[in-house]
């Protein structure tokens, strides 16, 4: 200790340096480490498909300035589904999440994982579980949903908790049996609230239906596009004045109508007597 | 190790055993308790503290939240729940009065980890020390702070080993005991108390909150000092103890007021004149 204090020529010219260098060295250091652990910060906010987070989850860029990972949600949630990452796994480390098809949300009415987030990350403005958007449920495979081939699986209908509003069944002519109905699972993104049960009782080895986080299950309209029909029904008329009956081309004494098919015309000009008016194949098919 | 001058023999020698480990053992006895009360709930069913470090409800009524999470939060731009905010209130208002860093000494789980190695480094007579400045844990303190604004995330909280190890235990640790283990090692073999000492943001955020505490060890008898060395021996921030215990010709006071001080009683412990106890700042 006496060392220090012996006045050396030079003696703080060294220190100083000696100092600077020194904080130089820390700093850079330290920028180093931040710099890595920003650009994994960056990395770590893409939330893996399969991973979703429990109900009133902020969007995933808000929710991990929000979530403190203390695990009270894990800790409150009745069926126990939810888990905090672990640094392996791909999900935010200490971040809540579950995974639909090993476990799906029971969406309690109560929502006690929401009541016991003591940051907001899970938004206590949710206060009805049905307007809860955890993901969204998509029919992704086609080719081996079993209701898709015609058989009345229905499982995921079934078991969906908003039967008949996030899930419906539509039916369908079945091409290839000619004779039947396919019952198509059509998912509703105004009512689908992502629970996952569907995923979970999913009879394939590999679910046909998935939940998906919101912003991969949906698609956009350009902003500008307007459904013609809805704005019909919204403004109580035609928005295209005046409105114009579709024209037909037909043979010479014939008249169509929708669901009717082709006639003879029998109040307009007369057929010539004894002759038989020919049937429009080549125009319109077999399917008049 | 030389059997002859073992740390705090001389202690055992005047005190007896247990009067010369008599802080250590509560200082043990406060970790693993409150440890213990967090793992109650996961293991035996017990629920009386839910959560952990980060945010904990005791018996469903008292919220307890770590101010430096909360604010790394706030700076990234998301303001919590009136109970979150209640819960750092109460958390800092407490290591305000008690000293900021009773959290690294009394509570934080790391610190077994971190006495086991400087414990071990001691026995196997481990000399070799990286130079890393004491200073560097304020740096990496501002660089959590930048990086919770800069990224809106709570960054830090992705590689923390004090969060890992704390959550891993109660929650399930996964590979997390890998990070454990490298503070572990870097400690053992890399920069003696280098992780608590030297590195880590928590402790210098707790080091800031208790800047202006009250509760200080004080070297009251000081002039008692027979030069043995062991409180500077044993301690894991000795350059707070010099100001105190050798500054009366300067006029200093026997207070040790350096926020880096843990609060930890170990000098009180090892000192066989009983120099040290804790007193209050006036």
């Amino acid at each position: 200790m006496a060392r220090d204090n012996q006045p050396k020529p030079g003696g703080t010219n060294f220190t100083r340096r000696q100092f600077l260098t020194d904080t130089l060295k820390t700093a850079c250091a330290v920028g180093l480490l931040g710099t890595g652990l920003g650009l994994y910060a960056k990395q770590a906010r893409a939330l893996p498909p399969l991973a979703i987070r429990p109900p009133g989850a902020l969007l995933e860029s808000d929710f991990q300035g929000a979530c403190i990972r203390c695990g009270l949600c894990v800790r409150d949630c009745p069926p126990q589904i939810l888990a905090l990452a672990k640094p392996e796994q791909q999900v935010a480390t200490g971040t809540p999440f579950f995974v639909a098809r090993e476990l799906p949300c029971e969406m309690c009415e109560d929502i006690p994982c929401v009541k016991a987030c003591p940051t907001g990350a899970l938004d206590h403005q949710l206060t009805d579980i049905t307007k809860s958007r955890m993901g969204l449920a998509v029919l992704v495979d086609h080719e081996t949903c079993l209701n898709f081939l015609g058989m009345r699986c229905d499982v995921c209908y079934r078991v969906c908790p908003l039967i008949d509003k996030a899930i419906t069944l539509e039916i369908q002519h079945n091409q290839r049996t000619t004779k039947h109905a396919m019952f198509l699972p059509t998912v509703h993104s105004d009512a689908c609230t992502g629970c996952g049960k569907c995923e979970k009782a999913c009879v394939l080895e590999e679910a046909a239906i998935r939940v998906f986080p919101v912003k991969l299950a949906k698609g956009e309209m350009g902003h500008h596009y307007r459904l013609g029909w809805e704005e019909k029904k919204k403004a109580g008329k035609s928005l295209v004045a005046p409105e114009i009956d579709h024209q037909y081309n037909l043979p010479e004494g014939f008249k169509y109508e929708h669901g009717g098919g082709l006639t003879p015309d029998v109040g307009g000009e007369s057929v010539a007597p004894g002759t038989r008016p020919g049937f429009p194949k080549a125009t319109h098919g077999d399917k008049l | 190790m030389s059997e002859a001058k073992k740390i705090g023999a001389e202690a055992v020698a005047e005190k007896g055993w247990l009067a010369a480990h008599k802080w250590l053992l509560l200082r043990r006895i406060s970790q693993l308790a409150i440890l213990a009360l967090f793992l109650l709930g996961p293991l035996a069913g017990i629920w009386i503290v839910k959560g952990n470090l980060a945010y904990s409800l005791t018996l469903n009524t008292l919220p307890l939240t770590d101010p430096y999470v909360l604010l790394q939060s706030l700076l990234a731009g998301h303001v919590p729940e009136k109970i979150g905010l209640i819960g750092a209130a109460i958390v800092l208002v407490f290591y305000f009065l008690a000293g900021g860093r009773v959290y690294c000494s009394w509570v934080c789980p790391v610190n077994l980890v971190t006495d086991a190695a400087a414990w071990l480094r001691e026995r196997l007579g481990i000399k070799g020390n990286a130079h890393i400045s004491r200073q560097t844990r304020y740096w990496v303190l501002a660089m959590t702070f930048v990086l919770a604004l800069s990224s809106g995330t709570i960054a830090w909280e992705l590689i923390n080993p004090v969060s890992m190890l704390h959550r891993g235990l109660i929650f399930g640790i996964g590979m997390a005991w890998t990070i454990i283990l490298s503070v572990f090692l870097f400690d053992l073999l890399v920069s003696q108390n280098g992780w608590c000492g030297h590195v880590c943001p928590v402790g210098a955020f707790y080091s800031v909150l208790g800047k202006w505490s009250p509760l200080r060890v004080s070297a009251i008898k000081r002039s008692d000092c027979n030069d043995c060395m062991d409180c500077y021996a044993v301690c894991p921030e000795p350059q707070v103890i010099k100001p105190a215990l050798k500054g009366e010709a300067k006029g200093l006071g026997p207070l040790i007021l350096s926020p880096n001080c843990t609060n930890c009683g170990r000098c009180i412990d090892v000192c066989s004149k009983s120099v040290f106890r804790f007193g209050i700042r006036k």
